[in-house]
């Protein structure tokens, strides 16, 4: 029997992966190009790097990042999970499918009309624009996709579990804290993280709702683009790459060793029995 | 005529004989619906204490309502369920004196089983000292001490059904409430653990309630029975009553088997009912009043083990009919030979296997004889 993949298996592979990060290892590695032209290599050298921590204003637009992203990510997980609860826990109600449909809407709805908006409305209330309309903004529409990955995760719940709870003595609200919220987790821990890159990474929302005075990054690299491509953009995406692979390898590896573990343990138990 | 003992009596204990007895758990025309659905009709019921009860049925019966009711998690349409005197309506699930181990088992699995079981007894405020002693004595009861630091996962189904059980009593509940508590265990590791149940139940005096689908489950460890059926109770009686005298066709096939035979009442004389049945071609004594006219429908019901098979015949032609062997299911213990006799109709016999060596062994086609005792069968009017 022929062992490993075969040539149609390798060359499917090679074509994907390079489709989809032939342009991120561009980019990685004209970050570190001597050369002030962006396409002309002129050898290897970290000083973009340098002169990105002189760049203030970069480093402005990144802590505003930062902390709306983390204000927004946060406020959004607490909403979407209400929001889930509602949804899987009520049973029927008058409204049920108009609610789960309208938490699914920004979803698919166009960045652009959800900014609009979101802008008409501020506008509207006569409230000044900056880092508290970008944070709730972004609130707004992350909150959806923590709803949808907590009602998975509530989905596959027991609800004997809850109940069992009850039945020794402990009440609905304390319930909730010490045994439902434990088990969705990981489904809320994902939804954050989803939500906290979705902020991290969104333009158009935030072009919309912001004011003078709160640039996010990813608003600050596209106006420097409008204005010629230089090295220093490479850098700082490279750093954004940097961070979000870290981020990501570390979660996969730490429930992928979870799970490993628990398969072994299940199969002793099942043995020693 | 006073009250033969049917069966084995485990006890001196029959509170239910008893009228001036106080019942511990009572449903009082107890009704429950979910939408179109009548899951519990109306009905009442008196449970003492100490009793090993047993709710049985089929799915969909009810019998599962009646225990979440009176655990707190469904609210009766109307009726009242009362608790060692205390009317239960309003009172949330999470103040009531009763325990329920689950069918899931429904073990917290972010938590050890030293947790699991310490839950309910971290809820009532017990001093932490307290607790741990308690703990390791339900450990201890379950057999399970040297894995208290284990989480559920790592434990097998049976050590699981354990540590439920463990968690459930340890806040000594007025009554444990136990839904389908075997359902999830192999067939010997079953059978070992309702022993263990039913002599943990004795031993703590403890009220057991169990609701389970299975019948052989229901007989080995209950004091009663209460056969279930469309949101009503059939009949309550002792595991032997309901085997031997069955008061109705659904009770009497629904628990083991049976032969019914559809009859007419010819005659009565005294204890003695004589009745005639055309489908089988047969005439039927038996000792017992019966409460119908004559020239009425009633069935006669027999249990194979009681019908005796042999190639004679016997002396009377009442009580017996002759047929051919059909079938012949060997099972080890017992043989079951199913008979034709006349009209397609097959009467089941069940036959110890006593000896290894049998002289003249009943074998397929063989022409032979089926009768019974006159106090062997029961009529049933229902």
């Amino acid at each position: 029997m022929r062992q490993g993949p075969s040539w149609f298996n390798v060359t499917s592979l090679v074509l994907g992966f390079s489709f989809l990060y032939l342009p991120i290892v561009l980019l990685v590695i004209y970050s570190f190009n001597d050369s002030r032209l962006v396409t002309v290599w002129g050898g290897f050298s970290t000083r973009w790097y340098g002169t990105l921590l002189g760049n203030q204003q970069l480093l402005d637009a990144a802590w505003v990042t930062v902390r709306v992203a983390f204000a927004s990510a946060t406020i959004a997980t607490v909403l979407g999970t209400l929001a889930a609860l509602v949804l899987v826990r009520s049973g029927r109600f008058a409204g049920r499918s108009l609610f789960s449909g309208m938490v699914y809407a920004p979803l698919v709805m166009p960045e652009v009309i959800l900014g609009l908006s979101l802008l008409l409305l501020f506008v509207a209330i006569d409230q000044a624009r900056g880092f508290w309309t970008i944070m709730i903004a972004h609130t707004t529409f992350a909150m959806c996709y923590v709803a949808v990955v907590v009602q998975s995760r509530l989905a596959g719940f027991d609800r004997s579990l809850e109940e069992a709870a009850q039945d020794l003595g402990c009440p609905p609200a304390r319930t909730f804290l010490s045994i439902t919220l434990p088990i969705i987790l990981p489904g809320v821990v994902a939804g954050w993280m989803l939500a906290f890159t979705l902020s991290l990474d969104d333009l158009v929302i935030a072009s919309f709702t912001t004011g003078p005075e709160a640039t996010t990054l990813p608003m600050k690299i596209y106006s420097q683009v409008r204005l010629g491509v230089t090295p220093e953009i490479n850098a700082i995406c490279t750093i954004l790459v940097g961070v979000v692979t870290v981020v990501v390898v570390f979660t996969s590896l730490l429930t992928k060793r979870r799970e490993v573990r628990r398969a072994q343990d299940m199969r002793q138990a099942e043995a020693q029995a | 005529m006073a009250k033969k003992p049917i069966g084995p009596v485990r006890r001196d204990f029959a509170p239910w004989d008893d009228p001036q007895a106080k019942p511990y758990i009572e449903f009082r025309n107890v009704t429950k619906t979910f939408g179109d659905f009548t899951a519990v009709d109306n009905l009442s019921l008196k449970i003492y204490e100490r009793e090993f009860f047993a709710l049985l049925g089929g799915s969909g019966c009810g019998k599962t309502t009646m225990m979440r009711m009176l655990a707190g998690f469904e609210t009766p349409n109307a009726g009242e369920i009362f608790l060692d005197g205390q009317n239960l309506a309003g009172v949330p699930p999470y103040k009531r004196p009763v325990n329920m181990m689950f069918q899931s088992y429904a073990l917290f699995p972010h938590m050890s089983v030293e947790a699991n079981v310490a839950f309910g007894l971290k809820q009532e405020g017990m001093p932490k000292d307290q607790i741990a002693a308690r703990v390791e004595e339900m450990l201890k009861l379950v057999k399970l001490q040297d894995f208290a630091k284990r989480k559920p996962h790592q434990l097998s189904g049976g050590q699981r059904q354990r540590v439920a059980l463990a968690r459930s009593l340890a806040k000594k509940p007025k009554v444990l409430l136990l839904d389908e508590p075997l359902g999830a265990l192999d067939r010997k590791l079953r059978e070992e653990t309702q022993f263990e149940l039913t002599d943990l139940q004795y031993e703590l005096g403890m009220t057991f309630l169990i609701v389970t689908h299975d019948q052989e489950e229901a007989m080995t460890m209950a004091d009663r029975i209460a056969v279930m059926d469309r949101g009503r109770i059939i009949q309550i009686a002792t595991p032997a009553e309901i085997y031997e005298l069955p008061n109705s066709r659904f009770v009497a096939d629904f628990i083991g088997d049976i032969n019914l035979m559809e009859c007419k009442v010819a005659a009565k004389e005294g204890e003695i009912c004589r009745m005639t049945s055309v489908e089988f071609g047969c005439e039927i004594e038996v000792a017992q009043p019966v409460e119908a006219g004559i020239g009425e429908t009633v069935w006669f019901a027999i249990r194979p083990e009681k019908v005796r098979i042999s190639f004679d015949e016997p002396e009377s032609r009442v009580n017996a009919v002759t047929g051919e062997v059909w079938d012949i299911a060997y099972l080890g213990d017992v043989s079951i030979y199913h008979t034709h006799i006349a009209n397609e109709q097959t009467v089941r016999a069940t036959v110890a296997n006593r000896s290894r060596v049998v002289e003249r062994p009943v074998g397929w086609d063989d022409k032979v004889w089926l009768s019974w005792d006159a106090d062997a069968g029961v009529v049933l009017t229902k």
